[in-house]
């Protein structure tokens, strides 16, 4: 009846309820055990314990971590950390808050508003955790606050560390800039979420915030016994914290200085860049403003300067600044025309100022025209008329491929700065795409002259030079500078052999590895060679010496003849607003226009021209005429990068030898 | 008496609603309420993360608590071996691809819930020895076959949580599994015996333990010797606990819990909290509610007329007895620091829901308790 069956069942019952008694036995025994111990603990040694908790309490204070540095590529520090004294009140420890605060606004000086931040700050926090009263004591209000220390208990001089940036405004695109962290700081980065401290700072933009997490270091910690009050009664633990990692980069402060020196008052930037390692040797964007303003705070007023300033300082116009490259896409269009077969290097046209094309009048820079002009002139003295011609037996999207090949239109830096941006260069499909509208015969016409759709970054300009001054071989840019990385004579060993094995490829004319003009996957493949005959790349080289260094060429005037610093570069000058023909007839001078209506000077050069190693970009936003604004900067900055060049081979051999 | 067998299948929702045992349901809501006040607390009186999901945890896993009550205690005993695998097989995932945290590999991702197999196992153990023993005979119990079946139920999960490793859960699934196995009637010389061989075999075990398990051992023996390091958290919990005092220090002024000396002050270290702001007569009447729940299961269990149903209520009785027991000596410093939860009380999902499922069989066992099972 009962389940298991009869007796057995009935056996199986008592014995579970036998044992089952038993053990409510031993529950009530061992129950009495835990309330005994409680009794003893709670009861009995209360006194005991309540001493104990009330004077035996260890506190833990994380202290903020210590920043990494950034060094230049000859190990100057270009940011690095500064002791500083702070003012810390610890609420908690203090008898009479208000009292203390009180006196410390006198002897401080603080002003209202601070004041009350200082308290609505305490009310936010929990009160053992450091109120930090002043981020950086000068040495005057340090030594005031010594002398009436004794008054002033449970204020405390600190000496801590703070982001100092010993360049000031020369570094700052580059770099970027710490600054308090932020509720949104906290949430998008957890490493920063676990390290934080009252008054951490971090990186904001640029490198700092993108290197975060190498730089930020590790708390240090520091275990301290403390009272009731949460005085501290002895230090017990003391965990040091480690420093961040330092970050060294390819860039050259002499040379990064007299960029900022270049373009002093003027908005623009300077890009140079190594043209076989892809090292970044300094990036400018001008007008630049001091990171150390954004350590404590900055103040309404250098903000409000910042912010009104009409060249608009937070813009970092090398890559996030989108500019038509004007004359200096002509190099490309005229390569991608000889790649394709589109003209040969004896084409010809008549330049007479103007043509009529698709019931448009399309004007040269010259009104007077050109004459008769060949490829080498056209690219000499930037003639439109011929590129007009050129690019449209050559059509925008065999362009397009020639162009992206070579670094147009893309991001140089992928990931390193969050702010980069990516800049355009059209094609018929772009255009369908992005503006549903098919493409106009002569958009192509003015994209042959760097204009119209078309948007490139400074960066992205310098990339294009050292790229087609290599001899025309893919390079990866690159501005961390890294020990293992391909040494120069390696590098150059790569081309040299990618370089014959597409010629032998191209010789035994097997119709399977035809060399293809369309951009592929392997075109992304370091030191491989972005062209299909060499020559074409070196023709188009020489005829940019013959800008820089014949007569009648556009930056003539800024050649330098010394062997040893000569240069080849190609101008541009790229057009804000379209021309009306009023204006054409007015022929203004460039300070009758308006500011905002000027043309923008470009330049873009390589050198020394015997055996290249440099490339740069030169950028003035409205500055005019590329080679009377830009051109001339090139050629005092040639000289450094030049005299440079043998103190940064002597790091190199160094660092050669040490692996 | 075969009267009453016949009409007990055909009882209406209303009469099982009213046959539900409502002195263990409020008892299980108080515990409720007070974890989620000890939680809070614990969380520096701010609404944060622990207190949130602990109250949101507690709501869903009583009502589904509830709803299963009325799932017919057949259901319990046909899928009793059920229920083992499943969990088994999801022991096995976690030792195979379940995720790692300080150290121990003991969750599997089911995508909503991380959960932790080892805290089912805890239940599903007694599921199974109950259905195991529903049909053995008395006289069979203690011959080969029935000693050697059961013991690989309980060695198998058991050497899988130690891998994995998790000491502290591996004897509270061993300790729950042996009562039952006592209970049933297995002869109390296999115990002597066993109890024996494990004593010798003792040392070889503890040259298996990882270090930091060594160092628990040896500094629950002598706590004093390294105050900073593994004794840190016994002093402390023994300090918060003694200075509690008779009253406490009241709610939210507990002064050691804010200190951040515990690493697991939400989990196995919550009675220190309460007790601290409790003080003696909080830290009785506590033990004064898990007393009564255990209770109610042993007087369910003892009206239960299926010997599954008066298995399980008594076993899983015993083994809620042993959690709080160990996991209050533990904090008290009468035992070795193992990772071990407080019924209800401690944050942790796994731990909750098997909790509520354990209590769900047992109300199921309420509700038909005249319902024998074949």
């Amino acid at each position: 009846m009962f389940d298991g069956g009869g007796d057995s069942g009935y056996k199986k019952l008592s014995t579970v309820n036998r044992r089952m008694f038993v053990m409510t036995a031993a529950k009530l025994v061992i129950f009495g055990g835990i309330i005994t111990r409680l009794f003893t603990l709670q009861i009995n040694e209360n006194k005991k314990y309540l001493t104990l908790s009330d004077k035996n309490r260890l506190r833990e204070w994380r202290l903020p971590p210590e920043r990494g540095d950034f060094e230049d590529y000859f190990g100057n520090k270009i940011a690095s950390n500064l002791k500083v004294y702070q003012l810390h009140v610890v609420p908690e420890q203090v008898e009479d808050f208000r009292y203390l605060m009180i006196r410390l606004r006198d002897i401080l000086d603080i002003d209202s508003q601070t004041f009350k931040k200082i308290l609505k700050r305490k009310d936010q926090q929990k009160p053992w955790e450091t109120l930090i009263i002043s981020e950086k004591l000068s040495w005057d209000q340090f030594a005031k606050i010594n002398f009436y220390l004794h008054e002033l208990s449970g204020a405390k001089p600190v000496l801590s560390v703070a982001r100092n940036y010993p360049y000031d405004e020369k570094f700052t695109h580059l770099l970027g800039y710490v600054a308090q962290a932020s509720e949104k700081d906290l949430i998008e980065n957890e490493v920063i979420k676990k390290k934080h401290v009252p008054g951490l700072r971090v990186g904001k933009i640029g490198l700092e915030k993108t290197y975060e997490n190498q730089l930020i270091g590790s708390n240090g910690i520091q275990r301290y016994e403390v009272n009731a009050y949460g005085k501290r009664i002895n230090q017990i633990d003391f965990v040091e914290g480690r420093k961040g990692t330092n970050i060294r980069l390819t860039v050259d402060t002499k040379i990064q200085t007299q960029c900022n020196e270049l373009l002093k008052d003027k908005a623009g930037s300077i890009c140079v860049m190594d043209i076989y390692t892809g090292e970044l040797i300094a990036m400018h964007s001008s007008p630049s403003f001091d990171p150390n303003l954004f350590l404590y705070g900055i103040s309404h007023e250098n903000w409000n300067a910042i912010l009104t300033n009409p060249k608009k300082p937070l813009i970092n116009r090398s890559i996030q600044g989108l500019y038509p490259p004007g004359s200096t896409i002509k190099p490309i269009v005229a390569l991608s025309a000889l790649e394709n077969d589109v003209i040969s290097t004896k084409f010809k046209v008549n330049c007479t100022g103007k043509t009529e094309m698709y019931g448009q009048t399309y004007h040269c820079w010259k009104d007077t025209g050109h004459g008769i002009v060949n490829l080498r002139d056209a690219l000499k003295v930037s003639c439109d008329t011929f590129f007009y011609e050129m690019s449209r037996r050559l059509g925008v999207d065999r362009l397009n491929i020639t162009a992206k090949k070579f670094g147009l239109g893309e991001k140089v830096f992928n990931g390193t700065y969050n702010e980069e941006k990516e800049g355009l260069i059209p094609s018929t499909q772009w255009k369908k795409n992005a503006l549903g509208r098919g493409w106009v015969l002569g958009e192509t016409l003015i994209a042959g002259i760097g204009q119209g759709y078309m948007q490139t970054t400074p960066l992205q300009l310098c990339l294009m030079t050292a790229q087609l001054a290599n001899g025309g071989f893919k390079i990866k840019p690159k501005i961390i500078y890294d020990k293992k990385s391909d040494s120069y004579e390696k590098i150059k060993a790569e081309m040299e052999k990618n370089r014959i094995e597409l010629l032998s490829q191209l010789q035994q004319e097997d119709p399977l590895v035809e060399f293809s003009l369309e951009r592929k996957k392997s075109d992304t493949k370091l030191y491989k060679p972005l062209y299909r005959n060499q020559e074409n790349v070196k023709f188009v080289l020489e005829a940019m010496f013959a800008s820089t260094n014949e007569v009648r060429g556009t930056s003539y005037s800024s050649r330098i003849s010394d062997k040893k610093y000569q240069f080849a570069g190609k101008t541009g000058t790229s057009q804000v607003k379209k021309i009306t023909e009023i204006q054409r007839e007015l022929d203004l001078d460039i300070s009758q226009i308006p500011y905002k209506e000027r043309d923008h000077a470009l330049f873009v050069a390589f050198g020394p021209y015997v055996n290249p190693r440099y490339a740069l970009s030169v950028f003035v936003e409205h500055g005019g005429s590329g080679s009377s604004a830009a051109a001339p900067l090139a050629k005092k900055l040639f000289k450094t990068i030049v005299d440079r060049h043998e103190e940064r081979e002597k790091i190199r051999e160094k660092s050669l030898m040490e692996i | 008496m075969f009267k009453e067998t016949a009409l007990s299948g055909q009882t209406t929702f209303f009469q099982k609603l009213r046959s539900l045992d409502y002195i263990l349901l409020v008892c299980i809501l108080i515990l409720g309420v007070i974890s989620s006040l000890a939680m809070y607390a614990t969380d520096g009186g701010e609404l944060l993360y622990h207190t949130k999901s602990h109250v949101l945890r507690f709501i869903i896993f009583f009502i589904m608590m509830f709803v299963l009550s009325f799932l017919n205690i057949r259901f319990w005993h046909a899928t009793g071996y059920f229920f083992y695998i499943i969990v088994l097989g999801l022991l096995i995932w976690a030792s195979l691809y379940g995720i790692t945290a300080s150290g121990s590999q003991r969750w599997v991702d089911l995508y909503f819930i991380n959960l932790q197999p080892s805290e089912l196992m805890k239940i599903a153990i007694i599921v199974c020895f109950a259905k195991f023993y529903h049909r053995a005979q008395i006289n069979q119990i203690n011959n080969f076959k029935n000693l050697l079946v059961p013991m690989m139920i309980l060695i198998l999960p058991i050497l899988l949580v130690v891998s994995q490793p998790d000491l502290g859960t591996s004897i509270l699934i061993a300790l729950s599994g042996i009562i039952v196995l006592w209970l049933a009637g297995i002869n109390l010389k296999y115990f002597i015996y066993s109890g024996l061989f494990l004593l010798i075999s003792l040392p070889f075990v503890i040259a298996f333990l990882k270090p930091y398990q060594k160092l628990r051992i040896l500094t629950f023996f002598n706590p004093d010797k390294d105050p900073l390091g593994a004794g840190y958290q016994i002093i402390q919990s023994k300090i918060a606990i003694g200075s509690g005092g008779l009253t406490g220090k009241g709610f939210l002024k507990g002064t050691q819990g804010y200190l951040e000396f515990l690493p697991e002050k939400h989990t196995d270290f919550i009675f220190t909290l309460f007790s601290e702001e409790h003080g003696f007569i909080g830290s009785l009447a506590l033990l004064f509610i898990y007393g009564v729940i255990i209770y109610r299961v042993i007087d369910i269990g003892k009206n239960a007329r299926s010997f599954f149903g008066k298995l399980f209520c008594f076993g899983f009785a015993s083994s809620i007895f042993v959690f709080i027991t160990v996991n209050m000596s533990m904090v008290l410093g009468l035992l070795p620091i193992v990772g071990s939860p407080l019924p209800i009380m401690s944050y942790g999902g796994s731990s909750m829901l098997a909790t509520m499922i354990g209590f769900s069989i047992v109300m199921s066992t309420k509700i038909y308790q005249k319902q024998l099972i074949a």
